[in-house]
């Protein structure tokens, strides 16, 4: 994968809003910001009735991914362009959903949300519908997404990165500072992980850095190239903005999204935590 | 008015009263509005919390009368906003309970 396949820019989707087979779709936790101004043409997916199980701590399976995509229009060959405010969180959430059912063709819009309203770029009220598909979904791809047991056991062999701010990670706080610090599973990060915020790989407008940034801000970090990686956040969409940077732009062959997060982690009995702004040992 | 959910991590809604639970004997919460220089309030502006290695910690848009609010810790602390009438930051040093901050934009 490169940034050739992975992304498009601003000037193209502005230059694309009506071309056939491509579909535009807005990923949002909270999605009154689709209903008060969207790209034009733009379908909504929201994280969490959308994407989420309703009753489990999971997400869609197949059948709902297959049942969600259909109803909403978008077929099989449609190129899917994602985005979303957050830096593109839950539209990188939703690429990695796309990866994970093998949809042939998806990419971000880099920038998000945020840079098409910098930009003073046009926005729509109307409403929007698809006729609808029978879209067919693979089997989910597991080789990029991790499990709790497969987290416990990389630590002291596989990378392990925490993309949370440096006060998530070092235990001094819980919770990202835009929201209330009241959860109660323990505060710190996995042993051995190194920390690498989210935030390090975007530009303030919200795209992406360059390639050799990339690659000089993750070797830095101390990152090593030969081995499998697990990115983690607090509840997996953060990790999913590192995924699509590792996996997605800088090519790496073995990056999994471990979607449990610290929300998982900081909440089973027995596993090592480590504490403070050091990865700590094995 | 939106709930403010621990589940996720999308920007709550930036004008909603403070939460019951916020307790404010625990919590440090960084307030204020974006104007530009007319002094008017600036809607739909990034406010980038920055702490004091200029690091990025968390980010909102502002609610339509230009406010924002972030819950954060007791230190100094930049805010950094961004909008289509241009940029501008102030430093804050915060202490526990409420901390009123203005930012203003210009281009």
């Amino acid at each position: 994968m490169s940034r050739d396949t992975a992304l498009v820019s601003a000037d193209w989707a502005e230059s694309n809003l009506d071309a056939p087979g491509v579909v535009f779709v807005e990923v949002d936790e909270d999605t009154t910001a689709y209903d008060g101004g969207h790209i034009p043409g733009a379908i909504k997916l929201d994280w969490k009735t959308d994407l989420q199980d309703p009753v489990r701590r999971d997400f869609v399976n197949k059948q709902q991914f297959e049942a969600l995509l259909s109803e909403r229009g978008i077929s099989n060959d449609d190129k899917v362009i994602l985005y979303g405010g957050n830096n593109n969180w839950f539209a990188a959430y939703a690429y990695w959903y796309f990866k994970l059912y093998g949809h042939g063709d998806v990419r971000l819009l880099d920038g998000g949300r945020k840079k098409w309203e910098l930009d003073a770029r046009t926005l729509s009220k109307d409403a929007v519908s698809r006729e609808a598909t029978q879209y067919t979904a693979q089997d989910p791809d597991v080789s990029i997404r991790a499990f709790r047991d497969e987290v416990v056991d990389a630590i002291g062999t596989k990378n392990l990165v925490d993309v949370r701010s440096p006060d998530e990670y070092a235990g001094r706080l819980l919770a990202p500072a835009h929201l209330p610090q009241e959860q109660a599973q323990r505060a710190g990060h996995i042993p051995t992980a190194l920390s690498v915020p989210w935030s390090k790989a975007a530009n303030e407008d919200g795209t992406f850095k360059s390639d050799d940034d990339l690659r000089q801000i993750y070797g830095e970090a101390g990152l090593d190239d030969s081995k499998s990686t697990i990115a983690y956040c607090r509840i997996g969409e953060r990790s999913s903005h590192t995924w699509f940077v590792l996996k997605e732009l800088l090519g790496h062959q073995d990056v999994k999204n471990y979607d449990g997060s610290w929300t998982e982690y900081g909440s089973l009995v027995g596993v090592p935590v480590a504490l403070g702004d050091e990865p700590g040992k094995a | 008015m939106t709930a403010v959910t621990s589940a996720g991590c999308a920007a709550p809604d930036q004008a909603a009263p403070l939460p019951a639970s916020v307790d404010l004997e625990k919590e440090t919460v960084i307030t204020g509005v974006v104007s530009d220089d007319s002094g008017e309030a600036v809607a739909g502006a990034y406010v980038r919390l920055l702490d004091s290695t200029g690091e990025f910690t968390a980010e909102v848009v502002t609610s339509p009368e230009g406010q924002f609010r972030f819950f954060a810790a007791p230190g100094t602390w930049t805010l950094r906003a961004l909008s289509r009438h241009g940029n501008g930051d102030t430093t804050v040093t915060a202490s526990q309970g409420i901390n009123q901050v203005s930012v203003t934009v210009a281009a």
